[in-house]
């Protein structure tokens, strides 16, 4: 309302203003005009309505256009009166096709959007799920712990001879520990002094890094080895894990604190007890078999407090026999070294509970007990997936 | 090694109760692997009386007893046993009682419309002998209402213990009481041993022909022995042991072997003939031993013969022909010390373990024989009678005394724990070790397993305890921690995770394979001697094997989609014989690659594109320089000869092989369906050199690279990758990329052309280019395309 009478107080004030040319001028209610016009525009149900409301305005033979031709003819007083209300016209109607264009356009989208809808409780296309082999995982998990330890990952050869899988491990051809291998054999071979067999242990890792770097030595050796065992509990080829360490000065005593870090680290419980029974390793002296104190939560074993004793590694001082056969002075250097069943370890720790399913490559198994590709283990993040 | 507590209370004086015992084996080294009180299982059975037996109802063989179980109450049970009577004493198990031999829980019930209130036993139910033609029967002095256990004494827990191989002295029950007595568990009870004096010579030569096998042959005769049973005494330490009695001398022979460790061997005297000598066999001769098995003999192996043959695969298992039975009135004791390395290897070769190898191959005490001999003679005189000979000692046991150098501060610098040099002494010497003032500790006889310093600080550190050791932490290595593992490891981890993120599954399958499967994937280079089956044989030469036999058992339990990888090592041999293991990744994809689907329709297969895909992005993760592999062929006679490459860095070095599996492989592997598979040779990727961390500048083209599209006809043996391999190089300055986006044959495509259409990519290097340019650039790529064949479509 306040607009429309400002315009009608400015359109008498025009006609004052410039009286010689009234008569020329058809002096139109500007006002009422765009009143009309807006309302019009306002009134059009379709971007076509739109356009021939823009074309009998403001096209090249449109009412507004014909009003701002009309400026040509005036004196510059008159032109500096009426031009400013002119265009004012012409902006108000711009203004009003636009407003009324994206009206409609907004509506027509909505329109079409509406008849694009999709029902989304479809299923989307499925991205198979990958998983990781919880032994690999696991042999992460040991060499994330043990790095923080400064031990580095060593390998060797599965097929091995029988001189680095016992003869220098202080295993000689006569001693009862080679019964108690259960060993695979290769057929002897002409020429060859060397019998090759499948390595029973990762021990072998030991002499071959002891012969072929020089103290201090920090290593941890995953890997398969191969017994000719097999039931419930035994497979022919399993995953074992060495740790040894050659430096000045190492005791039992740094033997019980890394095994003791490693497996609180592993379990990630500051209440695994560890249990270091003597027992006997050809390869090591004093040698020990640990112990780790479990509880029973709902009838299953639990790695952690000590209502129950598992044997889970062999442990021990290396040899000096051992030392000396790998080319080292055992009166300078001394050391320790430890195995354990990875595969073992990833059931205390997950929860299975039958070895044979981890060689058989059931993916629903694989689904079941895998670990995601991002399930990295990390310090900062936990070992544990 | 099991024992009852009773027992080894006859070499120890204690108290401890069992599970004081256990405790402290298990903290010593000895290894309790059980404790069984055979008391346990028979609770709920008593001594009781048949008041009244009457016949069933309705029931021929079955009798209705009433049975007095010490409480005066007659109570009802419905018995099959013939020898069931009134008056007879027996063994009843009361309603709740689990029979021990099938475990079956004892209820009231009717039998045959009768009720019973428990059972009457025999011996196998009890698991107390093979009897079950009738029900126990007791002397009639037996106490009625005394718990069965208590009457018949089974109440004695039996131990296990796993002893180790160096502990040959713990494989008698007196070296436990020893250690035992060492940790201060009681005292060990003197052992006194009488020599039984002989009443005549020995009738028998004794010798030792072979000094190096048998360097001492001890023996005596006894004549005039009954052999009858054992005394109960001797059974039930021999069941307790887990032996079966078996006649006086066999069960003295068997009991001082378990008592002392001293293994021995009683001959019938009346089936010898001449000398006993101690040699070795010759080669092909047999002996029939006491299993009742055959044995082929060779020189290497040392015997117990006598003028008609072989008795005895000496120190392993006597001759089935000499053995003692109920008829032996006069025997001849064997007590020899054999070399421990022979008795191995003869038991090795022979396949053939017995407690008497078990026992020389680790070394028995050499200083025991004569002990050991009269600890025999003195158990056959007192429990069969008879008269002794003198003795015969034939060659000499190695009984000379080791010592070692000591000092009681290597027991911390090993062991890691402050042990007084006093204690030191004072434990060694409990374990029967002499130390003097200069700390030269002597070895008892019975240690074998002690050669040098570290086994006496084991010997101190176990008897104070492993648990006494403290913690030290390891010292942290100075300076940057460095990474620990190594490139190749660094690109397993890789790989392995990134085939886990592309949706597969990562599998571990047996290295060993059965030699039809090797054969069909190259052949394997290793073959067991000694397989465990026909199946886990040869070490496979390929990872695909494996895969395909995991797949198919995972369409056998119904999966439809099989999306396997392994990484592990193929196994080849190296020219000086040793092994070869080569870092594989094998990948299998089976079955469906979708499944149908609302959007997608029917399921779709996988294809050789797929596992392509899987391949190249598994190389990129590893390192490899992907946009330099050259697709050629040679992938392997197991792929489908049309649908398989091999991935190349230069014409030799094979860095994958790939594509669909042959048919014939995989009917071979029962697979219904096509497989897409592939290895990648992980060894074969060279590494990566290490150029730091900086990165070169990001330089971006300051031009907007500019693309043409080229649509060529070439005859459909060119291979797309060739075309676009000379399309990239028609113009190295300018073009920075070609890629194939349409292939097409058919309409307006002549026979035996294709409609091949490539994206080439051009960058203007400092200015736009001109026509001109333009022009000349789109000319080389006719021409080289030309070149291989390839026409421009006009």
């Amino acid at each position: 309302m306040r607009t429309r009478a400002w315009t009608a107080v400015a359109v008498r004030a025009l006609s004052l203003m410039w009286p010689k040319h009234s008569e020329k001028i058809v002096m139109t209610d500007l006002g009422q005009m765009q009143t009309d016009l807006v309302a019009r525009i306002g009134a059009a149900d379709s971007l076509d309505a739109v356009e021939a409301i823009r074309i009998e305005a403001l096209g090249k033979a449109g009412s507004v256009s014909a009003l701002l031709k009309s400026l040509g003819g005036m004196t510059p007083e008159e032109r500096s009166a009426e031009g400013p209300r002119i265009n004012g016209l012409r902006e108000a109607v711009t203004a009003a096709l636009a407003a009324r264009k994206a009206e409609l356009e907004a509506a027509d989208l909505a329109a079409r959007l509406a008849s694009e809808r999709v029902d989304l409780t479809l299923p989307a296309p499925e991205a198979p799920r990958g998983s990781v082999h919880p032994v690999s995982q696991v042999m992460d998990e040991l060499a994330e712990i043990f790095a923080d330890m400064g031990f580095a990952v060593a390998e060797g050869p599965e097929i091995e001879d029988d001189w680095h899988n016992f003869t220098a491990l202080n295993i000689p051809e006569t001693h009862p520990a080679r019964a108690m291998h259960d060993t695979f054999y290769f057929p002897d071979v002409a020429g060859s002094n060397h019998k090759m067999l499948l390595r029973t242990h990762t021990s072998p890792v030991q002499i071959r890094t002891m012969m072929t770097q020089q103290p201090p030595i920090r290593i941890i050796a995953p890997g398969r080895v191969y017994r000719s065992d097999s039931d419930a509990t035994h497979t022919p080829m399993f995953h074992q894990i060495e740790g040894l360490v050659i430096d000045r000065g190492i005791t039992l005593g740094h033997l019980k604190w890394t095994l003791e870090t490693f497996l609180k680290a592993f379990f990630e419980r500051d209440d695994v007890v560890l249990r270091l029974r003597p027992s006997y390793f050809p390869f090591t002296e004093p040698s020990a078999e640990v112990d780790v104190g479990y509880s029973l939560v709902n009838g299953k074993r639990v790695i952690g407090g000590s209502e129950g004793w598992m044997e889970v590694l062999g442990s021990g001082m290396v040899h000096p026999k051992v030392i000396a056969a790998c080319g080292l002075d055992p009166d300078e250097w001394q050391g320790f070294a430890f195995g354990t069943g990875v595969d073992r370890l990833a059931m205390l720790k997950y929860g299975m509970d039958d070895l044979r399913a981890f060689f058989d490559g059931d993916m629903r198994w694989l689904g079941h007990y895998g670990f995601g590709a991002l399930d990295v283990p990390t310090l900062s993040g936990g070992v544990g997936a | 090694m099991k024992f009852s507590l009773s027992w080894l209370k006859s070499h120890l004086d204690t108290d401890a109760d069992i599970q004081a015992v256990a405790d402290t084996l298990n903290r010593i080294g000895l290894e309790v692997e059980g404790i069984e009180n055979p008391a346990e299982k028979l609770k709920g059975f008593t001594v009781a009386r048949v008041l009244t037996a009457a016949p069933h109802p309705q029931a021929d063989k079955l009798q209705l007893l009433t049975v007095d179980q010490g409480d005066g109450v007659p109570l009802q049970v419905v018995c099959g046993a013939p020898n069931a009577r009134a008056g007879l004493i027996g063994v009843f198990g009361r309603e709740g009682a689990v029979v021990p031999a099938n475990g079956m829980v004892l209820r009231k019930a009717a039998i045959r419309g009768v009720e019973s209130n428990g059972m009457m036993c025999s011996s196998r139910e009890l698991e107390l002998g093979d009897d079950h033609d009738g029900i126990i029967e007791l002397p009639a002095d037996a106490p009625v209402g005394t718990a069965f256990s208590d009457y018949a004494q089974l109440n004695d827990p039996v131990i296990d213990v796993a002893v180790t191989p160096n502990r040959q002295d713990c494989m008698g029950v007196r070296g436990i009481a020893r250690d035992l007595a060492a940790a201060g568990l009681g005292t060990l009870k003197p052992l006194s041993v009488a020599p039984v004096a002989g009443q005549f010579p020995c009738p028998t030569e004794i010798r030792t022909d072979d000094a190096e096998g048998c360097p001492a042959f001890y023996g005596r005769v006894i004549k005039g022995v009954t052999n009858g049973a054992s005394p109960a005494w001797m059974q039930a330490r021999l069941k307790s042991a887990g032996q079966r009695p078996i006649s006086a001398l066999v069960d003295i022979t068997n009991y001082v072997m378990l008592d002392h460790g001293r293994p021995s061997h009683a001959y019938d005297l009346a089936k010898l003939t001449g000398a006993v000598v101690a040699r070795r066999a010759r080669d092909g001769e047999m002996v029939t031993a006491l299993n009742g098995k055959q044995y082929a003999l060779t020189s290497a192996m040392t015997v117990i013969a006598d003028d008609s043959g072989v008795h005895d695969i000496a120190g392993i298992m006597g001759g089935e022909h000499s053995g003692c039975s109920e008829a032996t009135t006069d025997v001849l004791l064997e007590v020899a010390y054999f070399t421990p390395e022979h008795i191995a290897r003869t038991g090795q070769a022979l396949g053939l373990t017995s407690d008497a190898r078990t026992r020389f191959e680790r070394g028995v005490d050499p200083a025991f024989l004569d002990d050991g001999l009269e600890i025999i003679t003195a158990l056959i005189i007192d429990i069969c009678g008879g008269t002794a000979s003198d003795v015969v000692r034939a060659g000499a046991p190695p009984v000379e005394t080791r010592s070692l150098s000591y000092d009681p501060a290597h027991c911390t610098r090993l062991g890691g724990i402050e042990v007084p040099a006093e204690q030191q002494a004072a434990i060694l010497k409990s374990l029967g070790f002499g130390v003097d003032a200069n700390w030269s500790v002597t070895i008892p006889s019975w240690r074998r397993d002690m050669d040098g310093s570290a086994d006496l600080v084991e010997e101190v550190t176990r008897i104070v305890g492993f648990d006494h050791v403290p913690s030290a932490p390891l010292p942290r290595a100075e300076g940057v921690a460095k990474p620990t593992a190594t490139p190749m490891q660094k690109v397993e981890r890789r790989v392995r995770r990134t085939a886990a993120a592309r949706g597969l599954n990562e599998a571990i399958t047996w290295s060993f394979l059965p030699e039809s499967a090797a054969a069909a994937f190259g052949g394997g280079e290793w073959s067991l001697a000694n397989p465990i089956s026909e199946d886990l044989k040869v070490m496979r030469p390929s990872l695909l094997p494996g895969l395909l036999m995991a797949a198919q058992r995972n369409a056998d339990r119904g999966a439809s989609s099989v999306r396997l990888f392994e990484i592990g090592r193929r196994y080849f041999r190296k020219n000086d014989g040793t092994s070869d293991e080569r870092l594989t990744l094998g990948l299998l994809l089976g079955g469906d690659k979708t499944p149908r689907g609302w959007a997608s329709g029917k399921a779709s297969r996988f294809d050789a594109f797929d596992v392509k895909a899987e391949v190249l992005a598994l190389l990129a993760a590893a390192g490899a320089p992907t946009d330099n592999l050259q697709v050629m062929g040679d992938a392997g006679t197991y792929y489908h000869p049309g649908q398989s490459a091999t991935l190349r860095l230069g014409p030799k070095t094979v860095l994958a092989a790939f594509g669909m599996l042959h048919p014939a492989t995989a009917k071979a592997f029962d697979l219904a369906g096509p497989a897409a598979v592939a290895e990648i040779f992980l060894d074969a990727i060279p590494a990566k050199r290490s150029t730091g961390f900086m990165r070169a500048p990001f330089t971006p083209p300051t031009l907007q690279a500019v693309t043409r599209d080229f649509a060529f006809l070439a005859p459909d043996a060119l291979a797309a990758g060739d075309l676009v391999r000379t399309v990239k190089g028609a113009d190295k300055a300018h073009i920075v990329a070609a890629r194939l986006f349409d292939r097409f044959t058919g309409a307006g495509v002549p026979d035996g052309q294709v409609s091949l259409a490539v994206e080439v990519v051009l960058q203007p290097a400092e200015k736009s280019f001109t026509d001109a340019e333009l022009k000349a650039i789109s000319d080389a790529v006719v021409a080289a395309a030309a070149k291989v064949g390839a026409v421009l479509r006009s």
